[in-house]
Formats: C-alpha cells, sequence, structure tokens
C-alpha cells in the first residue's frame, strides 16, 4: 500500500508542478467567472446561464485536465525511461498503474474543488443557497472524469500521447451521442450498420449517464436510483478498463 | 548459490513486415556472491538487453534467470538488487531528498530510518548537504550520476547492476565513482556492471564477459584472457655506430630514431637477446626495455572483429 502511495503522491507531485494545469485551470476559473457577465446579459434566467456555464465548464475543462494531463504523465514515464527504475524496484506493474490512476484522480479531485469552490461560491452570492442537486451533478461530473482517465491510462498503456488524445476524445464524444446512436442503428435499413451500431453502443461507455446539467438547469427531479445506477455504471465500467489496462502493461517490454 | 545465474536466455525482438532480430542468443551465464564482473560489448551488443531481461523489464522469449537462487519473476527478489540506468533518467521536477525519499518508500523502508539512510547515502556519492534541496533539473551531469548509484544502493542491495556507470564524466568524476565501486566491491556486494571503458574494467574487475551480436564469445579472469606471453618489446639504447644499427635494423620490427636515442621494437624474445648483444658488445648505452602485453583492448578488439568477418 505504501509503494502504491508513494506514486500517487508522486504523480500528483509532478502534475502540480506542470504548467498544462495550471494554464487550463486559469482558464476554467475566467470561465466560471464570466458566466455572471452573460447571466446579466439575460432577464430572469440568470441563475440558469450561471448554473449551465459553471456545470459545462467544470466538464470540459475537467475532461481536457483528465485527458492531456492523465496522458501525458504515464507517457512521460516511458518516454523518460523514469519507469526503468521504477519497475527495477520490488514494485508490480499493477501497482504502478494504480499507483499512477489514483494520483491523477487526486490530483483531478484538487482541481474539481477549486473549480468547483468558485462556481459554489457565485452561486452563494446570487442565491444565498446551493441546491443538493447542484452537488449530485458535480459528483456525477467528478465520475465521469474518472472513467475518462480510467480510458486515457488503457490508451497510453500502448499508445503514443497524439493518438490515445484522439482516441479518448472520440470516446467522450461518442459516448454523449451514444443515445443517438442506437437511434441512427434502429432507423437504419443496413443489417450490417444495425449490428454495428448495437455493438458500439454497448462497448462504449454512456456518459450521458453522468450527465444531468440540463434536469439540474431546469429544476426537474432526478429519475428514482439514477444517482446508484449510474454509480454502479461508473465504477463497473472503470473497473473493467484498468483491468485491461493492468493486463496490457503487465504483457508489455520496455525496449 | 549463484549471485546471478542464467540458463539459455534467449530475446528476440519482433520489428515490422515480420522481421526478427535475435538481440540475445542463448546466454549462460554464472556470477558468483561478491565477484565484479564486467559484461563488455560494442554498441548493440546486447548488454543492455540482457540488463532489462535480469531486471524485468523484458520478458525472455526462452530461458530462465535467477537472482540469488531466486527466479526473476518474482518481484520480491528487487529486495536484494540495485540498478542504476544507463542515462540518469531521473525525474527533474524533484529534489535530491524527494527523490531518494520516494524511493526509500518503494522499499517499504519505515520512516525512521528513511532518514539516516538518505544522509548516509549523500554523503557515500560526495553530495553535499545543499544540494539535496536542490531541483535535479539543476544538477549536472556527474551529480546525476552520483545521485543515480544512491537510489541503486538506497536498500542496500545484495547485488548491483550498473549499466555504463562512468560515461559522461570527466576524469574526476570516473574516479569518484571507481572508488565508490571499490568500497562497494570491498563490502563484499556482488557487482554487474556494463562498461565501454576498458582500462576502469582491467583495474575494478574480478571476471569479463564480451557479448558481440548478442553471444556471449569469451568470458574469464582477465589474466587468464589475457595472453599472459610477449606480445612485443621496446628497446631503447644510443651510442652506435649506423653500422651496428643497420645489424640491428635487420631482425626488428621497426626503428625509430631521435637525436642521439634509438627506439627498436621486436616481436620476439630472441631478437630482445640479440640486440642486447649486440649494443654491449659495441659498447652502446641500453637505456631502456620496456616489455609489451595483450591487454584487455586487444582481446576486445579481437573478438569484435574476428566476429565481424565471419558474419
Amino acid at each position: 500500500m505504501l509503494k502504491v502511495r508513494a506514486i500517487l503522491i508522486n504523480t500528483f507531485r509532478e502534475a502540480v508542478r506542470d504548467k498544462i494545469l495550471y494554464n487550463l485551470l486559469i482558464f476554467a476559473l475566467l470561465i466560471i467567472g464570466g458566466s455572471i457577465l452573460m447571466g446579466t446579459l439575460t432577464i430572469g434566467e440568470q441563475q440558469k446561464i450561471i448554473q449551465d456555464m459553471g456545470l459545462a465548464s467544470i466538464s470540459i475543462f475537467g475532461t481536457l485536465i483528465a485527458v492531456f494531463v492523465g496522458i501525458g504523465l504515464v507517457y512521460k514515464e516511458i518516454d523518460k525511461k523514469t519507469i526503468y527504475n521504477i519497475l527495477s524496484k520490488p514494485v508490480h506493474r499493477y501497482q504502478f498503474l494504480i499507483g499512477k490512476y489514483l494520483g491523477l484522480i487526486f490530483t483531478l479531485f484538487v482541481n474539481l474543488m477549486i473549480m468547483v469552490g468558485v462556481f459554489f461560491s457565485i452561486i452563494f452570492f446570487i442565491n444565498g443557497t446551493i441546491k443538493i442537486a447542484l452537488i449530485q451533478a458535480v459528483f456525477l461530473i467528478f465520475l465521469e472524469l474518472m472513467l475518462v482517465t480510467a480510458i486515457a491510462l488503457l490508451f497510453s498503456t500502448f499508445s503514443t500521447p497524439t493518438l490515445s488524445a484522439i482516441f479518448t476524445l472520440a470516446i467522450y464524444v461518442i459516448g454523449h451521442l451514444s443515445h443517438d446512436l442506437k437511434l441512427f442503428g434502429a432507423k437504419n435499413q443496413q443489417i450490417w450498420i444495425k449490428n454495428f451500431t448495437k455493438i458500439l453502443y454497448y462497448i462504449m461507455p454512456n456518459l450521458e449517464y453522468f450527465n444531468i446539467k440540463s434536469l439540474v438547469t431546469h429544476n426537474l427531479p432526478l429519475p428514482e436510483n439514477f444517482l446508484l445506477l449510474s454509480s454502479l455504471y461508473g465504477i463497473t465500467y472503470i473497473g473493467i478498463i484498468l483491468f485491461l489496462a493492468i493486463c496490457i502493461f503487465e504483457k508489455r517490454n520496455f525496449k | 548459490m549463484m549471485a546471478i545465474k542464467t540458463i539459455g536466455l534467449k530475446k528476440i525482438f519482433k520489428s515490422g513486415f515480420g522481421k526478427k532480430i535475435e538481440a540475445l542468443k542463448n546466454l549462460n551465464l554464472e556470477i558468483k556472491k561478491g565477484e565484479t564482473f564486467g559484461y563488455l560489448g560494442p554498441n548493440g551488443a546486447g548488454k543492455t538487453t540482457t540488463l532489462k531481461l535480469l531486471i524485468g523489464l523484458l520478458y525472455p522469449t526462452s530461458g530462465n534467470a535467477f537472482i540469488l537462487g531466486e527466479n526473476i519473476q518474482n518481484v520480491n527478489i528487487k529486495n536484494f538488487v540495485g540498478f542504476l540506468p544507463e542515462q540518469p533518467y531521473f525525474y527533474s521536477y524533484l529534489t535530491a531528498w524527494e527523490f531518494l525519499d520516494f524511493y526509500t518508500q518503494l522499499f517499504n523502508i519505515p520512516q525512521k530510518i528513511r532518514k539516516k539512510r538518505i544522509n548516509e547515502l549523500l554523503h557515500l556519492v560526495g553530495l553535499k548537504e545543499k544540494h539535496a534541496d536542490l531541483q535535479l533539473r539543476k544538477f549536472s551531469k556527474g551529480m546525476l550520476q552520483r545521485i543515480g548509484i544512491a537510489q541503486a544502493l538506497i536498500n542496500d542491495p545484495e547485488v548491483i547492476f550498473l549499466d555504463e556507470p562512468f560515461s559522461g564524466l570527466d576524469p574526476i568524476g570516473r574516479k569518484e565513482i571507481r572508488d565508490i565501486i571499490f568500497k562497494l566491491k570491498d563490502s563484499g556486494k556482488t557487482i554487474f556492471f556494463c562498461s565501454h571503458i576498458l582500462s576502469d574494467v582491467e583495474l575494478i574487475c574480478d571476471r569479463v564477459g564480451i557479448l558481440v551480436h548478442g553471444e556471449l564469445k569469451a568470458i574469464g579472469k582477465i589474466e587468464d584472457l589475457v595472453e599472459t606471453k610477449l606480445k612485443s618489446a621496446e628497446l631503447a639504447f644510443s651510442g652506435l655506430e649506423e653500422e651496428e644499427k643497420e645489424k640491428i635494423r635487420h631482425f626488428c620490427n621497426r626503428m625509430i630514431e631521435h637525436s642521439d636515442k634509438t627506439l627498436a621494437v621486436f616481436n620476439n624474445r630472441e631478437s630482445v637477446n640479440e640486440a642486447i648483444k649486440i649494443i654491449m658488445e659495441n659498447k652502446g648505452a641500453l637505456l631502456s626495455l620496456t616489455p609489451i602485453r595483450e591487454t584487455l583492448e586487444d582481446i576486445f578488439l579481437k573478438e569484435v572483429t574476428h566476429d565481424g568477418q565471419t558474419t
């Protein structure tokens, strides 16, 4: 456990000493702050605009941090050969990968807390209160980021950073359009397209299970057990992806 | 029990279009505890591949390897192993202290002992207290090599693998690293190291192995590998007339004249004796006689060039 913790802390330390992270974070905070300005342009919809922009910024910038910082951190270990030294110590490869993943999740958590802190302060300043649905929305965003990070980690165990980033972002987009994918398949006459979209629908993560932004901003109730089922779906999916990443990483030769 | 043992260790790399490269061919090696073993070979001979196989960065295509009697697939054996990679690729954003502390944690070294151990190592590799809080990105090549050795010794290992420990160091740096290796040798550690710098290998190692194109071409004690018979002898003299010098010139290999001194090179003992006789009989002055024996470099070049001709 101490070994995983040491790798976790080292990963976090590397991330916080990386300039990309601060650039993304500052940009996110500017947009969240800018939502106040956008809100003043609308009549009676100020709160809705601020909530919508705030949650969207947290989600998008969180994803960018997960993808770019996440992929870079694992790839750099291999490219700069620092991994040689870690794996020459009594560390199992799975311990390295889990430590790296948890380090990234911890980095994301701290970043999310900064963005959420600013976002909630603005809401509290305007509203005087923070509704529970907002906290639920942030929780699901974090779960989604954990899943995206796991996918980024999986690709970075065998691919280059550019390809990993493209693949991860592609899955992120497909994951949010998975309902449309199913619909497209159902309406298509070609059997192979029907089957292909069906397989894709079941293999690709359905990231809409973590998206309650529109429900929250429109003050609509969540379906029953949505939070519980989404959490179970997310954790299971993360487990499978990490398992795959470990299997690939265990077999890898470091030339 | 051997410190390091390999049985038929083989590694084949597959490159594009189904092409296979045999980086290591059936390596059989036995290194005793406390031995200092020099692993030599030209670039691309398979030295680093061997090291990577032994520390688990590569998986063998076939064969087995054991460290202290344990199969290398057992991760726990690395508790007794130290490794310095060829280039010091370390986390440049960490300070020297943070860097060493990170590795102590990978060995589950208790917090109480960590501080003492890190201080001891910084002292051993000649880094001062002020360097402890300096980020590694500000370290010179020589300092990085030292911190690399410090991390390799963090667990007080029984078996130490050093990949080109002298690369990129100036003569003072080389001497300092050599002294550290001597200290480790004196404390009974098994040292396995790859190097191109043959003079250092000759000085430090008990035994050497020469690897060419993935094949172990020669292995043994340096004095056994190097032929003890004379390779040649250099004789310096003065005070002889041209006529006598001409007599010597007939049976020597080469003759160089410099002001009143003459240097003659012979390739057998009989010729040297004959030349000395001529110098004595003609009342010349014998200035020096230097026997030239075969060096490790000669052996190395012989193995490498011989292989180059046959392959």
